[in-house]
């Protein structure tokens, strides 16, 4: 009976987390696929229509925005925080003096919620009270800077507070990933008179692979699943020109009684976190058996 | 626990004195919480235990009742929805077809419901044959609001027209005052160019667009020059107004930084707060054209078991139209009543206006439903319509693929 326990124990204890994941997680993926291939309004309904709710998605104009906004914020977003990242933590790297300290500073801002950021930001570019105000106040009449209330720009800011947001905590994971290089084959090279630039192209950064992948993988499903951020610096404004495709599907279900849209939005996000998911869980999955 | 023990006493307790007679109940999901909002539905929670019932409130704040819809179909679905839900327009047909609404016909019959109301208005308390709603109030929405000393030191009247609104547009702003002051939200969007829609098109052309949703109606020249106004109204906002919030954009009118707000009569309530004085700091016009656009809110009444629950919606349903709670009810929240039979002597001229013009509107066929308070259309329908207002106002897109779009988006959204 002991034994029976001991080595049923694990399962036993795993089993209430595994039943909840199926249920609230699978079998919800599986209720909303079902109810994007239905005409659900206000209420969901389970008569099958077929790919109407995907027709209907790809013909309009407003999810076309949110998909290009989503590459371009995502693009943007993984692609400078990574870079931001990388340069600071080799920076910081240098055997520099109070590097606890200005580590802290760099990592702050992801101590606060995106909420916090976007409404911070809001106020820093609005034209009339933050940034373009102040410089005009110095007096540079011209000067102007409205990237918040232009459409074609909009996004920008997006990218730009998510950056300032982010770019401290991939700095953080670069920092260990550094410090995790074995450092015998760094004197090496440096006893062979390899100059520093080429130590960090050549042996660092490629040993770092695992690190970036990780970074990218935290920083691809922020982007996909970024929804506060838009909606407290711009509102998915001017018009719909910051609409992402998490604050589309919440217009959808929540504000315009379409369910049966949202639901069909929701699962191309997922098909979109698939895409990246799927090569990682592969790629991992692989090595291991190697 | 001890709010159920209390609640379970006091029942118990009246439900002797009133011996057998059904205690009338009442739950009631409304998203009026604001200051001025909370105020009036306590005059109608006052009365309902006046007369002998017990309220249970039931307030979901949040998103202009986006919370409170996502609460009410939590509880629909579990099959236990409350008495009276706060609902308006065509989101009323949306819930009878869903098959959840009750029955009120008996006391809307016995209250004469029909002979007190405007038709068009009684029309949207009615699920097929059958009354469902009760009228709480008339908001207007083609209002334009005015800072009266701005208006008279640039020698400006209250403009009649779309034309004379934009050469007095013009004259502030080589004054150096904000013509119109604006927030640059989709709903605001919307505000505006349906009255512009209404200014340019008179009331039958605003029937065929922007209710029965006509294609040929959604792509004529009209609409073209209605979204060429809006064009002509962007020059006319200040470079700020992005994501502004409406009564901030009251806020400028009130203290002379702009001249004119395009807003419902809801705005009126910021500056009677402030202290103005209709008439004289600040003037109410209906925008340049005919026809009356209302908001009008309303309670639901929902299925419910049990005659204490019936008993609730009745006298709920008797006391929302009954004529003192109109008139209390309106004078805190600024509308006016939905009853044509209530004096107005209490009320300010805007609001004497407003009743004035509605029983006029009335009779000629003008009195419309305003489609960007949800009055007229369903939510997909109205959401494509504000995603191209909106698309259009805050970009160079030019009238031409406005109307396209516009005929696109709501092809796409039925």
């Amino acid at each position: 009976m002991a034994k029976w326990f001991e080595t049923h124990l694990p399962k036993i204890v795993l089993a209430p987390s595994f039943i909840a994941i199926l249920i609230f997680v699978y079998g919800f993926i599986a209720w909303t696929a079902w109810v994007s291939l239905t005409r659900s309004r206000l209420l969901p309904k389970y008569q099958i229509e077929g790919f109407i709710q995907y027709e209907r998605l790809f013909d309009s104009p407003r999810w076309d925005t949110a998909m290009n906004n989503l590459y371009i914020f995502g693009g943007l977003f993984i692609g400078v925080s990574m870079i931001l990242g990388l340069i600071l933590a080799i920076l910081l790297d240098q055997q520099i003096r109070v590097e606890g300290a200005i580590r802290t500073i760099y990592l702050y801002p992801m101590a606060l919620s995106m909420i916090v950021t976007g409404t911070a930001w809001k106020w820093i570019l609005n034209p009339g009270l933050g940034l373009e105000a102040m410089v005009k106040g110095w007096g540079y009449e011209n000067f102007t800077f409205d990237w918040l209330v232009n459409p074609d720009m909009a996004i920008y800011t997006v990218v730009l507070a998510a950056i300032w947001q982010s770019s401290g905590f991939v700095m953080a994971l670069f920092l260990a990933g550094l410090r995790s290089v074995d450092t015998e084959i760094i004197r090496a090279a440096q006893i062979d008179g390899i100059p520093t630039w080429r130590v960090y192209v050549s042996i660092i950064i490629p040993s770092m692979a695992p690190i970036f992948l990780s970074a990218f993988i935290v920083l691809a499903h922020l982007a996909i699943k970024a929804f506060d951020l838009v909606i407290a610096l711009t509102g998915g404004g001017p018009g719909y020109a910051t609409d992402l495709p998490a604050t589309y599907m919440y217009a959808m279900a929540f504000s315009r009684g379409d369910i049966g849209q949202a639901a069909a939005s929701a699962m191309i996000m997922m098909l979109v976190v698939f895409a990246i998911v799927v090569p990682y869980l592969y790629s991992e999955l692989r090595a291991r058996n190697d | 626990m001890k709010y159920t023990t209390l609640a379970a006493i006091s029942s118990l307790a009246l439900s002797v004195a009133t011996a057998g007679h059904a205690e009338p109940q009442a739950e009631v999901l409304h998203w009026w919480t604001s200051g001025g909002e909370a105020k009036a539905v306590g005059v109608l929670q006052e009365e309902f235990a006046e007369n002998g019932g017990t309220w249970t409130d039931m307030p979901v704040a949040g998103g202009g009742g986006d919370a409170a819809m996502t609460a009410l179909r939590a509880r629909v679905l579990s099959g236990n929805a409350p008495t009276a839900v706060q609902l308006k327009g065509p989101a009323i047909q949306e819930w009878y077809e869903e098959g959840v609404l009750a029955d009120i016909s008996s006391v809307a019959e016995a209250e004469g419901w029909a002979d007190v109301l405007p038709a068009s208005i009684a029309a949207h308390m009615k699920c097929e044959d059958t009354w469902c709603a009760s009228p709480v109030n008339v908001h207007r929405v083609d209002w334009i609001w005015a800072n009266a000393e701005v208006l008279e030191a640039n020698g400006i009247e209250m403009p009649t027209t779309w034309d004379e609104f934009n050469a007095a547009a013009e004259k502030l702003q080589e004054a150096g005052v904000i013509p119109l002051a604006h927030g640059g939200q989709a709903w605001q969007d919307a505000t505006v160019f349906e009255t512009v829609v209404l200014g340019l098109g008179g009331p039958e052309f605003f029937q065929k667009a922007l209710v029965d949703l006509d294609p040929e109606a959604l792509t004529s020249d009209t609409m073209k020059a209605s979204f060429d106004q809006m064009r002509t109204l962007r020059g006319y906002v200040d470079d700020n107004f992005s994501g502004r919030d409406w009564n901030l954009a009251t806020a400028m009118v009130m203290n002379g930084e702009a001249a004119f707000q395009i807003m419902g009569d809801w705005a009126k309530g910021e500056f009677l707060a402030a202290g103005k004085v209709p008439g004289e700091d600040f003037l109410c016009a209906s925008t340049p054209g005919d026809g009356y656009l209302y908001n009008v809110d309303s309670f639901a009444m929902f299925n419910v078991d049990g005659d204490d629950k019936k008993a609730g919606q009745d006298l709920l349903a008797k006391l929302i139209v009954g004529p003192n709670f109109q008139k209390v009810f309106n004078m805190n929240k600024g509308s006016i009543p939905v009853r044509t039979d209530v004096s107005l002597d209490e009320f300010d001229m805007c609001a004497q206006k407003s009743s004035e013009d509605m029983t006029a509107a009335s009779d000629s066929g003008a009195l419309l439903p305003s489609y960007a308070h949800g009055m007229a259309l369903r939510g997909a329908q109205a959401g494509a319509i504000t995603d191209v207002v909106t698309a259009h106002f805050n970009s160079d897109m030019s009238s031409d693929e406005a109307v396209q779009m516009l005929a696109d988006a709501v092809a796409n959204s039925m």
